[in-house]
């Protein structure tokens, strides 16, 4: 690698501030599930850029691993979006409290 | 000086991306937003000389999971959320906390940043991460987490199509 590794841990962590901002202030569950993606590319990135850097193949397996999981993740998420839309007509995450009585 | 400039080029399309989902008020425009994003990375794995990961991301975010998302929103046939609310204090909280952790972040990396690895050749790094380095590990080393992996897949697939058809109070 050619670059410096703190030039991609410093791009990563502004993009995992991001999503966590999305997470906090957005309140559409899909613009939320969205910014929970972007943390997990943000960890992805910082993921290969370590294991390119010390050549170990691991970090990038451990890449295939979060891929995997994120997409079964997306898929159970939006049919629960899917679900609570049918039943609430929001997705608005203010007005969704099932666990409130 | 060449990978530099890309490296520079991506991470602002990147950030770019990310600004984008941050402010705007329609769905469909903050995934398309995270497209951008999805794909600069892709680009930034090749800067890293990772072209098979690239590819992957390529192939399973911008192509398949961003998908279903866009389906999703078309489907629901969102409205884009209401603009100029009063200010609410969770969000001001909820705006520092996520500041307080990129700061940490931040400082992290800036604590250990002369802890520089040693310099790596770019045909070694391009063969480290090479489908036949990736592949040998992953089918022998992570056999046992594969099949765990499908197992999952294929749960969240049933689970998905059972809560889609569910009707529940």
């Amino acid at each position: 690698m050619t670059l410096p590794l703190a030039w991609y841990l410093v791009l990563s962590a502004t993009l995992f501030g991001m999503g966590v901002l999305g997470v906090l202030l957005k309140r559409n569950a899909i613009v939320v599930f969205l910014s929970v993606e972007l943390m997990l590319n943000a960890v992805n990135l910082t993921l290969v850029a370590f294991s390119q850097a010390y050549l170990n193949v691991d970090g990038q397996l451990l890449v295939f691993f979060v891929m995997s999981v994120a997409a079964a993740e997306a898929a159970v998420g939006l049919a629960i979006v899917i679900a609570l839309f049918r039943n609430k007509l929001t997705v608005n995450i203010d007005e969704i409290n099932l666990f409130r009585g | 000086m060449l990978d530099a400039f890309l490296f520079f080029l991506f991470a602002v399309l990147a950030v770019l991306g990310g600004v984008g989902l941050l402010v705007t008020r329609s769905p469909i425009h903050a995934a398309l937003s995270v497209v951008v994003t999805m794909f600069s990375i892709a680009c930034l794995y090749l800067t890293l000389n990772a072209a098979f990961i690239g590819v992957i991301q390529i192939l399973v975010y911008a192509g398949a999971i961003m998908v279903l998302f866009l389906f999703v929103i078309m489907l629901l046939n969102l409205d884009d959320m209401p603009s100029l609310r009063a200010f609410k204090w969770g969000q001001g909280v909820a705006f520092v906390l996520g500041v307080a952790v990129v700061a940490q972040l931040l400082a992290l990396v800036a604590l250990r940043f002369d802890a520089v690895p040693e310099a790596v050749s770019p045909e070694a790094a391009a063969a480290n991460a090479s489908a036949a380095s990736l592949g040998a590990v992953l089918l022998t080393d992570y056999a046992y987490h594969l099949q765990i992996v499908g197992l999952l897949l294929l749960a969240a697939t049933i689970g998905a199509v059972l809560l889609a058809k569910k009707r529940f109070a």
